[in-house]
This record gives structure tokens, sequence and C-alpha cells, in this order.
């Protein structure tokens, strides 16, 4: 995020796409609505009738997958009405001229032709979103999990930087990220790409600075992405993975194709607190500690660095999962030597220009948002105050291309997927209390359709898709529209990835799980 | 700022102007009892436990929601005042179950703690008491409307916090009550089950399902930590009883969240002592794992590794790091694949 969550309840003009957050992320959710009850105005885009989609001034039902073009069609609007911040345009920005060309055939009539989305519509939320004076974006999955994901964020930021909504105390652009840790796992660099802090590991300058601290030799050349690795794994050109933590049988689109590739490798090791349904192909499993069991630090997706403080002992015959990395390391003659998770910080500290100023003994109760730059900083509440990271924002022109499956004859039904309240991806499951509040998948069903098909509410129908079928319980709600299918990721009993489409974004390698087609039939 | 000076108990106190008088008190150490007041919620005024005397005015004022002003001469402790909040215990107590020593409340109640400042009795004022079902409908949240003492803070924290309106007064005189509309259970409302209401109920109305009977507050310790959920980042406490996580409760010196949680964050933690858990480390043989020593699947996990990258190289081998895990576990992962083994071949569910 740009802004911190604790900006939220003072927003003047909300625009939430691809995001639910009242489900996925209840506390944000909570504040979105404390800004609402005092008088800030919502604009929600969403294909489903999410819980903010009520409570909206203005909620495009968006047809899944055509976000830049409306994004496009917004800023067409903008810009025909002169509601742009020249200001902000001239001094911060460049290569607006080109992109304000681009825009021309976004003409209002025919985006709304793409995306379903009334004219009136678009035309209220430019207005709105334009004229406040601090308006903020937020944006999830919904956006980023589609073949057009980095071109949706793209268009998200011009869509900022065209009104000067960016660089203040409550607006800017605000991706809620998903898992607890996943802002500090890309800090910390558990990337192919980049080192802790996003060094580049092809920038021989950053390079040698590791290998200086690290005391060997580094590789440079990029390494696999994830789903890079299924494929080198098919190929054989992958021989061995060490998995920590994650359940991609589960979570990965095109499951049934992940799990072959893992059966391909000759050696798999799995650490996780679970025997997952990846752990289960594994060759050694070794049981890791959980959050509670273990001290260091999660980063939030406001850039807040937290302890995260051992209450207890590991269970059983558990490590924390430091301890097994030392262990194997030392085994293959390095050892790694920290005394405690608070070394290894000041390690992180040492090569990590956003961590600079970041210790365990600084973070306390409150914590301390990134960037830290040095040890007296009191760290950052809001980005690009000023300035950009490259210095001038850069428009850049996007063009609206469709989602690599649609539904046809076949497959008649667009699916798409996400989470619900009661559930965080898989974990949760195992949790007694969560799992008999909500123990089975109910995949949402638009009335029309059920009724079309002759389905009733709760009732067991299999679905199917080119890559595989399962069978689910349907939920019949206008929640979704006519023609879509809405399923969660959160039961092995029906998962939801052996349906969705491996298609993913040219740059960021994100899988396509909000579109896919998929037959629903009756049992 | 504006500031304004008064007298607090013979005592010359200078606070912002727009404070109010039981702020005031407060910022100087000067206790003040209270029940339907909470510093994140709107002030109610409705409990009357706080009443001070305020000279020239004819009666007691209640000083959470009385503005301090310049010259104001503020009596905390006088015995009019204590007899007053004493005949407002008195009539509380007087329509709340007195099975105290099973409530799971006991030992952070604020009616018991000042019903036994104030010397309370419980026969002052004999007579009916409200007997209603318990409400435990759902996994989390047991509601015991019996003891509930209608303070409001759990009323308006699902307003004003969570921005849910489920919980409101209902009913009238005696036969008042707080709960979801029409006297429905949480189970058939719009709940989600936050357990915000929970956190600030200061009796044993509202009480986390999955913590009663394990533990009292003085046996409990509790750790703050982060949320292993989503990635809003809440704080809370970890209650901590003989080695056992027993449950959560709210610390409302949590920078994102203050005292507001999920339904996950509160009640899913139960996840770690859950059976199913992996205690030992485990090795295939013949098609089935087996429950080894450490050392031995250690070693074997470092041999394999050691001669899949002598035969097909450093990149052949691969590694997922958890978003799940903290940024020193990731930090070292990524250190193990790129100093020990050798790749750049590490990566994470970092786009889902």
């Amino acid at each position: 995020m740009t802004n911190s969550i604790n900006e939220i309840p003072n927003a003047q003009v909300m625009f939430v796409i691809g995001s639910n957050p009242t489900e996925a992320h209840p506390v944000i959710g909570a504040k979105m609505k404390q800004a609402l009850a005092k008088g800030a105005k919502l604009i929600v885009v969403d294909p489903r009738r999410i819980e903010l989609a009520d409570k909206a001034d203005v909620w495009m039902r968006i047809r899944p997958g055509t976000d830049v073009a409306l994004i496009n069609g917004i800023m067409n609007i903008i810009l025909e009405n002169g509601w742009e911040d020249k200001e902000f345009i001239a001094e911060r920005t460049e290569q607006f001229e080109q992109f304000k060309e681009a825009l021309k055939k976004y003409q209002p009539e025919v985006v709304s032709k793409i995306t379903g989305v009334p004219l009136e519509q678009m035309l209220e939320a430019a207005k709105l979103y334009a004229n406040a004076e601090k308006s903020q974006i937020f944006y999830t999955l919904g956006i980023t999990e589609h073949t057009s994901g980095t071109d949706n964020v793209m268009s998200l930021a011009n869509l900022a930087m065209l009104t000067g909504n960016l660089g203040k105390e409550s607006s800017g652009v605000n991706p809620l990220r998903g898992q607890n840790n996943v802002q500090g796992a890309c800090d910390m660099g558990a990337l192919p790409n980049v080192y802790p802090g996003y060094q580049s590991v092809t920038n021989p300058d950053v390079r040698a600075k590791f290998e200086k601290v690290w005391g060997v030799e580094l590789n440079p050349n990029q390494g696999f992405m994830i789903p890079d690795m299924f494929e080198a794994a098919h190929k054989k050109s992958l021989r061995a993975m060490y998995i920590v933590g994650e359940d991609p049988v589960l979570t990965d689109a095109d499951a049934n194709h992940v799990r072959k590739g893992l059966e391909e490798l000759d050696f798999l090791v799995v650490q996780d607190i679970f025997m997952s349904e990846t752990a289960k192909l594994a060759d050694v499993v070794l049981p890791g500690a959980s959050f509670a069991e273990k001290t260091g630090t999660f980063t939030n997706t406001e850039r807040r660095v937290q302890m995260v403080r051992q209450a207890i002992k590991p269970i059983g015959n558990a490590k924390a999962d430091s301890e097994i990395i030392c262990e194997i390391s030392k085994r293959l003659g390095v050892e790694l030597n920290f005394n405690n998770t608070a070394d290894i910080m000041d390690e992180v500290a040492s090569l990590t220009p956003q961590y600079t100023g970041i210790s365990h003994e600084r973070l306390g109760i409150k914590g301390l948002q990134w960037p830290v730059p040095n040890q007296e900083h009191p760290g950052t509440k809001f980005l690009h105050e000023g300035k950009f990271t490259r210095g001038k924002g850069l428009f850049t022109v996007i063009d609206y291309q469709l989602p690599d499956e649609l539904p046809d004859e076949e497959y008649p039904f667009l699916l798409s997927t996400g989470r619900k309240l009661s559930h965080y991806n898989i974990m949760t499951r195992n949790s007694a209390g969560l799992d008999s509040y909500s123990p089975e998948e109910l995949a949402e069903m638009n009335p029309i359709d059920a009724k079309k098909l002759g389905i009733e509410d709760g009732e067991k129908v299999r679905v199917a898709s080119r890559r595989g079928e399962l069978e689910t319980k349907v939920r019949v709600t206008d929640k979704v529209l006519p023609g879509m299918l809405f399923m969660t990721l959160h039961y092995k009993e029906s998962p939801a990835n052996v349906l969705t489409n491996a298609a993913y974004d040219r740059v960021s390698k994100t899988y396509e799980y909000k579109v896919c087609g998929v037959r629903v039939d009756r049992i | 700022m504006s500031t304004v000076t008064l007298n607090i108990d013979d005592r010359k106190v200078t606070i912002p102007a727009g404070t109010t008088v039981l702020e005031a008190c407060r910022m100087n150490n000067i206790p003040i009892p209270t029940l339907c007041h909470d510093p994140e919620l709107t002030n109610s005024g409705s409990c009357r436990l706080c009443v001070v005397e305020v000279e020239g005015m004819r009666s007691l004022s209640p000083s959470c929601v009385t503005v301090a002003t310049q010259g104001m001469q503020v009596k905390t402790n006088t015995r009019r005042v204590k007899e007053a909040r004493k005949t407002v215990l008195e009539l509380l107590v007087a329509n709340h179950p007195l099975d105290c020593m099973t409530c799971q409340k006991m030992g952070d109640c604020s009616l018991a703690q000042y019903a036994y400042e104030y010397g309370v009795k419980d026969d002052v004022y004999p007579g009916e008491r409200r007997n209603v079902c318990l409400d435990d409908s759902n996994p989390f949240i047991v509601r015991d409307s019996n003891k509930c003492i209608l303070c409001g803070k759990c009323v308006r924290v699902c307003e004003e916090v969570q921005g849910r309106s489920v919980l409101d007064f209902y009913q009238r005189g005696f036969e008042s009550l707080v709960g979801p509309a029409f006297g429905s259970d949480l189970s058939q409302s719009d709940c989600v089950l936050c357990g915000s209401c929970v956190s600030v109920c200061p009796v044993g109305a509202l009480t986390e399902k999955q913590m009663i009977g394990k533990g009292r507050p003085w046996e409990i310790k509790k750790v703050q930590t982060t949320c292993p959920f989503c990635g809003t980042g809440c704080s809370f406490d970890l209650n901590v009883k003989a080695g056992e996580v027993i449950g959560v409760t709210s610390n409302p010196e949590a920078p994102v969240n203050g005292r507001a949680l999920c339904v996950k964050g509160r009640f899913g933690t139960d996840f770690i002592h859950s059976p199913n858990r992996l205690t030992a480390p485990l090795v295939k043989k013949d098609g089935e794992f087996v429950e080894v020593e450490w050392d031995e699947a250690l070693d074997l996990v470092a041999s394999k590794l050691r001669a899949i990258k002598s035969e097909y190289g450093a990149d052949s081998i691969a590694a997922l790091s958890s978003a799940h895990c903290t940024n020193e576990e990731n930090y070292l992962m990524q250190k193990f694949m790129r100093a020990v083994i050798g790749t750049n071949n590490i990566d994470h569910c970092a786009r889902t």
C-alpha cells in the first residue's frame, strides 16, 4: 500500500476494484465502513454483489477480465471533462501526450459494450474519483489474477497519476496483500529475480555486495518462477524441490498439471505444519513450527514490520523453520551462524535498504513501516511524497486484451475463484472451530442458471473444465451474474484449482485464477 | 493548542480544551470507575458510575460526558459521590447472577471489581431477576443476557468500529435486553462473529466459547503477536496456560486494528493444537511414511540435494518459500538457495 490502513477512515473517495475487503481483509473492510459513516463516497468495481457493492455510491458490475477497458474509459471521460490534475501531470509525470492520444479510442460507448457497465455509472465514477481532494484506490487479486494482471495494475497507476491521487495522506494506490507475510517474503527476496530489498540478481554491483557479506560466489542468472518450476519438472530439467509452508497442489492453477510435475521430480522435501496435499507427494516431510512457536517478524500490506513472539514450545518434535534450514545447510558444509532470529534481522538490515533502521529491539508493540532508512527514523506512513522511486511517474499506454479462456458452447460458465470470510486459504480448515462453522464449498450460481439447469439450492453438482473436474454443493444467489460461477480455494474436497487455467500474466507469471470456462452438470 | 485549567480534588490540572472531566482525571491518575465508557467509542453517559461533584451544579455530573471548563471545581471522592456510585452498583447487582465462582469472567469483571471496591452486598434490593436463555448458537461466542448490565459498549463497537449494527437494545424497562433484531440468536442474525463485542464486554455477558473452563486470568500469560492469516497485520494477545494456547484476546495497543479482529484471527488459532499437526519427521519408505529421528531425515535431505546438485547442477534444484513464514525464515531460505545450493530458483506464492 502506498498509504496506511489507518488513513482509510479519513478517505473522501474509495475506489475498490477486484477486492472484497469485508471478507478477505475484514478489519480493512471495517475501516472502509468507518469512512462511509463519516461521509466518504465509495466506488466498487466487481462482477459479484459483494457486501461493499450494496453500500457503494456507484457499483460497476463489470464483465470479468475487462478492467483495462473500463479504466481507460474512465480516464477518457476524465480527460473529456477536463477533470485531470494538470499541475501533477506537468510536474511529476512524463509521456502524457502520447498516453492521452492512445486513450482516444476508449470512447465511453465502446467501453460500455466491452465491460457491460452503463455509461452513466462510468461518468459518475469518473466524476467522484477525479474531483475529490483525496481519493484512494484499493485492489486485490481481482486485479492481479488475470493474464492482464500487470496491465490492470499499471492502468490503475495511470488513473491515480492522471488525477494526482498519489503521494498524499489518504490518497494513493493500495494493493491489499494476501497472506500475512506475502509482503515480507517479497521484501526478503524469496523471488527468483531479486535479492532482499528488490535488488536485481543480474546487477553485478548488487551481486558483489551480497557475495562480500555471504562469502560465496553467486549465480548471475535469474531463477525459475513458480509456473516455470512445474514446467521444468515435467521436462526433467528440474530434479528436486524443497517446499516450505506452501501447498501448490491445492493453491496453484491447473492443479492436476502441478501434481504431475511434482511426481516427476527425483526428490521432494516438504516442510509444513500439516500433512498437506503436496506433502503427501514428498519423499521427506519435515515438521515446522507454527507462528505461536517461534520468534520473528511479519510485514503487513502497509509495509509495517511487526514482531511475532514465541508463546509456546514447538509441538511434539517439530522445529522452527529457521532451525531446520540451518541444520540442512550445516550438513551441506555451510554454517549459517545465527544465534537467534534477531541476529538474522540484523543481517537483513545490513543488506536491505528499506529495512536499514529495523531491529527486533526497535519494533516493540507498534512495529515500523518501511522504508526505515536509519536507526532513528520513525518509519514511513505513505509513499511517493514529492517524488516517485524512478523520479517522474511514467504514463504507459495499455490496451485491453481478452482473458486467455472464455466460456464457449462446451464450457458455458465463467468460473471465478476467491476467498470467503470464514477461511484463509487452506490452513484454517485445521481450525476445528472455523471448519465446523464453514465446513464445505458452496459454489455460487445465479438463480436464472439454476432454474435453467434444474439445480436446487444446496444440491451437489459436477463442475468440469478442460483440465479437471470436481463435485461441489451449489448456493443459488444473485451475488453472481447469470453465466458465472464463483468458488473458493479453501476446500480440498472440492479443489477449485483442478479447474482453473494455468495461463499467466507475461510479467508476473500470476495465473489467471479469475476467469476460465467450466461446465456444470447435475449428478 | 488551547488549554484549560481546573481543580480536581484540590489539585490544579491543566488539560487541552475540549477534554472531558473523565479524561482529565485519567490523564492525571485520578481513578474514576466506568462501565459504559470506552476511549475508542462514543460516550453514552448511561451507566452513571463515573459521577463527580462539580461546584455550582445541582446534581452529580457524569464525568464522561462533562467537558472540563476553565476554573471548574471537581470533587471525585466525596461521600455523596461514593454513595451514588454504590447505589448504581447495588441496582446492577440486584439483577445480576452471583455465580461468580464459575463465571468465565471471574478475575477480569469490572462489575465484580467495583462491587468489591465499594463494598456492595447482594441483598439490598431483593426481588425478581432476569431469567432468559443462553445464546450459544454458534461455535465462538456465548451470550448470557442474564449477566448483561446494558452498558451498550457491544452495541456501539458493532456499529462504530465494525460497521455492522447487528446488536441493539430491545424491549423496555426491566425487560430491556441487548441482542440481534427480534431477539434472535447470533447465528440467525447478520453477525459475522468478529468478537469485537466480546472484547469490550465488561462483565460475563459475552465470552469466548473456546476459552470457557480453560483458564483464569491470573493463570494466563498473554503474548502479543501478529495474526497469521491475511495481510492486514492485526496484532493480538495469545493467551497461554501451561504451555498451551487457549485462545486470543484483543490488545488495545495493536497499531493497525486496535481491538478489532475478524472471526479467523480471534477464533481460528485453535489450529495450533490440532491433532493433525505434524510432530515428527517422516520419510517415505516403500510408498509409506515412516516416522524417523531428525538426524536421519536431515541427513537424507542433505545427501539427496548434494547428489542431485553434483549430477545435474545447482539449477536443477528449486525451492518454494512461504508467505506464511517469518521474514527471518524467508531471508534464510533464499540465502540457503543462493549461497549454499547456488541457484536463484526460489519463489513463493507472491502473486496469489
